[in-house]
């Protein structure tokens, strides 16, 4: 299933998770619960040593990651291995895409991620002007890039980005990192309206925790939301309290299916 | 973004969305202000400089080792300025940018604390909040330089993510801009990080060549044939060979911390040295495109030195390209001959140097010092075809904030040239 596809009927929930968190095997059953949940798409984290764009708990899933043994070979194993219907983004950054294989550049990667079965990419701290390469490997193999809209992007940032885009666009609910706030910014309704001309879907992130934050920003007129840091403390607390894989995998189902019932409530005001 | 942000193809501007638009902020008051004089911004940031930074810093003939090198070498007194090194230069020039660009707080990353306390100390002279990110390993060896920072009114934010040294530092730092870039500067401590930070940077340094070029042609009459500077980040090199860079018979020498060893250890990710001009190679890390220490993997290493302001796994872009081109030279000493180099220093020309700067001088004793067990003695011709007749090299700063450092590396290990520290340990006390 395509990108835009998993936001087609109805507003998409779009979770993140660590590959790798807190090891191998659990966290393949962690995507796989997501996906038992309700998840449309997955945007599944490769762990980069340093991952500057992330808040303290997914920079400490990436740091689990990665003394749990992830490296970017694994983590192509592991998509392999996923056994889910949804299509699988992969989130890291530049750095390891570009050194991956003999050869510098990021063909190599994009064409062992598509595959292994990946989607398509986002890339932090890839700006639009940097990410030419990137998006004619994508192109090459049928992948798509997703760019993330701060609420401070502006101007001819938004065109370059646009003309580049595809799957979807990440937006930015807030400034900051990635991490869970009980408040759901306002900037929501105005970051939608700067790129309400764009023909792909819009999927908002940013500290939605709650179904009840889910249906609100569907309401204020986003396709889809992404939750990371929310189901990521569901990870960490879990690995903190030793609790079984098969524990965690329950809640984060349960998680799942409270956001994706939170989505389709905000649609379902709408009409 | 316009093609000057790079250095070949090194450089750029690989930062989250988030922090674009403060980068594209920052690119136009550094060309304003700092390219243009706008509002006399320059003009105010040189008499800042001489009123409460002590500028010009003198250029000094080392009697000593020029009689033992039997080639005339100079001293760039950057240690005598405010602060102990270098990093003023710096530090007060972009505090005082974010004040001209109307921002309210000031943030930095810092290793050795240095930058950090020079931030601290310019933010105080210029009166605006000031917090630093330090990692926790950097705090344990540098505790002077936190004290400092703490008097000086600074907020100190222990890092304590992966080894808690430079790199994560520079990361968390970030992490907070990103959530403030409203209302935050970040103070960049060295030419790293994206554009337009390393020309910026770069800039604000390059008084040190700016008035070595001069001072020596007046006490020589003419360029020295070689100049060497300590290289982490690369902030002092890059002040100290801006000028001379058209100068094609000035060689420069980049030298990097080879800590204990130049292998690498890819099972447990480590790197025991500093040396990314040496033995990096080609990646992305904090906002720019440059030589890394990283695993096959493209994971960053951590990195090591003696030196905790030389210990990073990258280095600014404009020295990568420099190193590439042919034009800038990289070496290394390792620990052992840095802290050699530095009771040397001490003793022969009564100057404690910070331990970054010793192995700037680490090299010039392997190059032209007397034969040891394991090294015979290069002939003058030799090392005069290397390092020329007249050797200038940047004292990057001063080594006070090192003393438990050296007393504990020193009494490790068996050095020819160290004094008796028995004293301490018979003391006991807080310095051991």
């Amino acid at each position: 299933m395509s990108l835009e596809a998993a936001f087609a009927d109805e507003p998409a929930f779009v979770p993140y998770i660590a590959a790798g968190d807190p090891s191998y095997e659990a966290s393949l059953e962690y995507v796989e619960a997501l996906a038992r949940g309700g998840a449309d798409a997955i945007e599944l984290g490769l762990p980069f040593s340093e991952p500057i764009a992330e808040g303290t708990t997914i920079q400490e899933a990436i740091v689990r990651a990665l003394e749990g043994g992830m490296t970017p070979q694994r983590y192509l194993e592991f998509v392999s291995e996923v056994d889910a219907d949804v299509p699988l983004v992969c989130m890291t950054y530049y750095n390891l895409i570009y050194q991956y294989g003999e050869s510098d550049g990021p063909r190599s990667f994009v064409e062992a991620a598509a595959e292994a079965g990946i989607e398509g990419f986002v890339v932090p701290d890839l700006p639009a002007e940097e990410a030419g390469p990137l998006r004619n490997a994508c192109d090459e193999f049928g992948l798509d890039l997703v760019f993330i809209v701060a609420p401070t992007t502006e101007g001819e940032r938004l065109e370059t980005m646009k003309a580049q885009v595809s799957g979807y666009v990440y937006v930015q609910a807030r400034l900051g990192t990635t991490g869970a706030r009980d408040d759901v910014s306002d900037h929501t309704e105005r970051s939608l309206a700067r790129i309400a001309d764009w023909d792909v879907p819009k999927a908002v992130g940013f500290g939605i925790k709650t179904g009840e934050h889910a249906e609100r920003i569907v309401r204020a007129g986003a396709d889809g939301i992404i939750v990371g840091s929310a189901l990521v403390d569901i990870v960490a607390e879990g690995h903190e309290n030793g609790d079984s894989t098969a524990t965690v995998a329950d809640r984060l189902e349960e998680k799942a299916r409270e956001l994706k019932q939170g989505a389709l409530a905000g649609a379902a005001v709408e009409q | 973004m316009s093609t000057d942000s790079k250095f070949g193809d090194y450089g750029g501007q690989y930062v989250p969305e988030a922090l674009m638009p403060a980068i594209e902020e920052l690119t136009d008051a550094y060309e304003r202000y700092v390219l243009n004089n706008e509002d006399g911004f320059m003009d105010e940031f040189r008499d800042r400089m001489r009123d409460f930074g002590g500028r010009p810093m003198p250029l000094q003939r080392a009697d000593q080792l020029s009689a033992r090198y039997d080639t005339e070498v100079y001293l760039k007194r950057e240690d005598l300025l405010h602060g102990g090194a270098h990093k003023l230069n710096n530090a007060l020039g972009q505090v005082l940018l974010a004040k001209y660009m109307g921002k309210e707080r000031i943030i930095a990353e810092t290793g050795a604390g240095q930058h950090g306390t020079a931030t601290a100390m310019a933010a105080a002279h210029l009166d605006i909040p000031c917090e630093i990110y330090m990692g926790e390993t950097d705090i344990a060896r540098q505790r002077p330089n936190v004290f400092r920072m703490r008097t000086n009114g600074a907020e100190v934010n222990p890092v304590t993510t992966g080894r808690g040294t430079l790199k994560e530092a520079i990361s968390e730092t970030m992490r907070d801009w990103s959530r403030t870039v409203e209302n935050t500067h970040y103070v960049i401590g060295s030419i790293v990080g994206p554009h337009p930070f390393p020309s910026m940077v770069r800039d604000f340094h390059s008084v040190i060549s700016e008035e070595a070029r001069q001072q020596i042609q007046e006490k020589t009459g003419d360029l020295p044939d070689s100049v060497l500077a300590c290289a982490g980040g690369g902030s002092n090199t890059m002040g100290m060979f801006h000028h001379f860079i058209d100068d094609e018979s000035v060689d420069l020498y980049a030298v990097e911390a080879g800590g204990s060893s130049l292998s690498v250890d890819e099972e447990t990710g480590v790197a025991p040295n500093s040396a990314s001009l040496s033995t990096g190679n080609e990646g992305v890390l904090h906002g720019a495109r440059t030589k890394i220490l990283q695993d096959s993997d493209g994971q960053i290493m951590e990195s090591h030195s003696v030196s905790a302001g030389l210990d990073y796994a990258g280095v600014g872009p404009e020295l990568a390209y420099l190193v590439d081109e042919g034009r800038v030279e990289p070496v290394n000493v390792d620990d052992d001959s840095a802290l050699e180099a530095f009771h040397r220093l001490s003793q022969d020309e009564g100057i404690i140097p910070a331990l970054e700067t010793a192995h700037a001088f680490g090299y010039l004793e392997r190059v032209a010092g007397p034969a040891t067990e394991g090294r015979a003695a290069e002939s003058r011709d030799e090392h005069h075809d290397r390092l020329g007749d007249s050797v200038v090299i940047n004292v990057s700063g001063r080594g006070d904030k090192d003393l438990e450092t050296v007393i504990e590396e020193t009494g490790n290990r068996d050095l020819d040239n160290a004094p008796d520290m028995s004293i301490f340990r018979e003391i006991g006390g807080g310095m051991l």
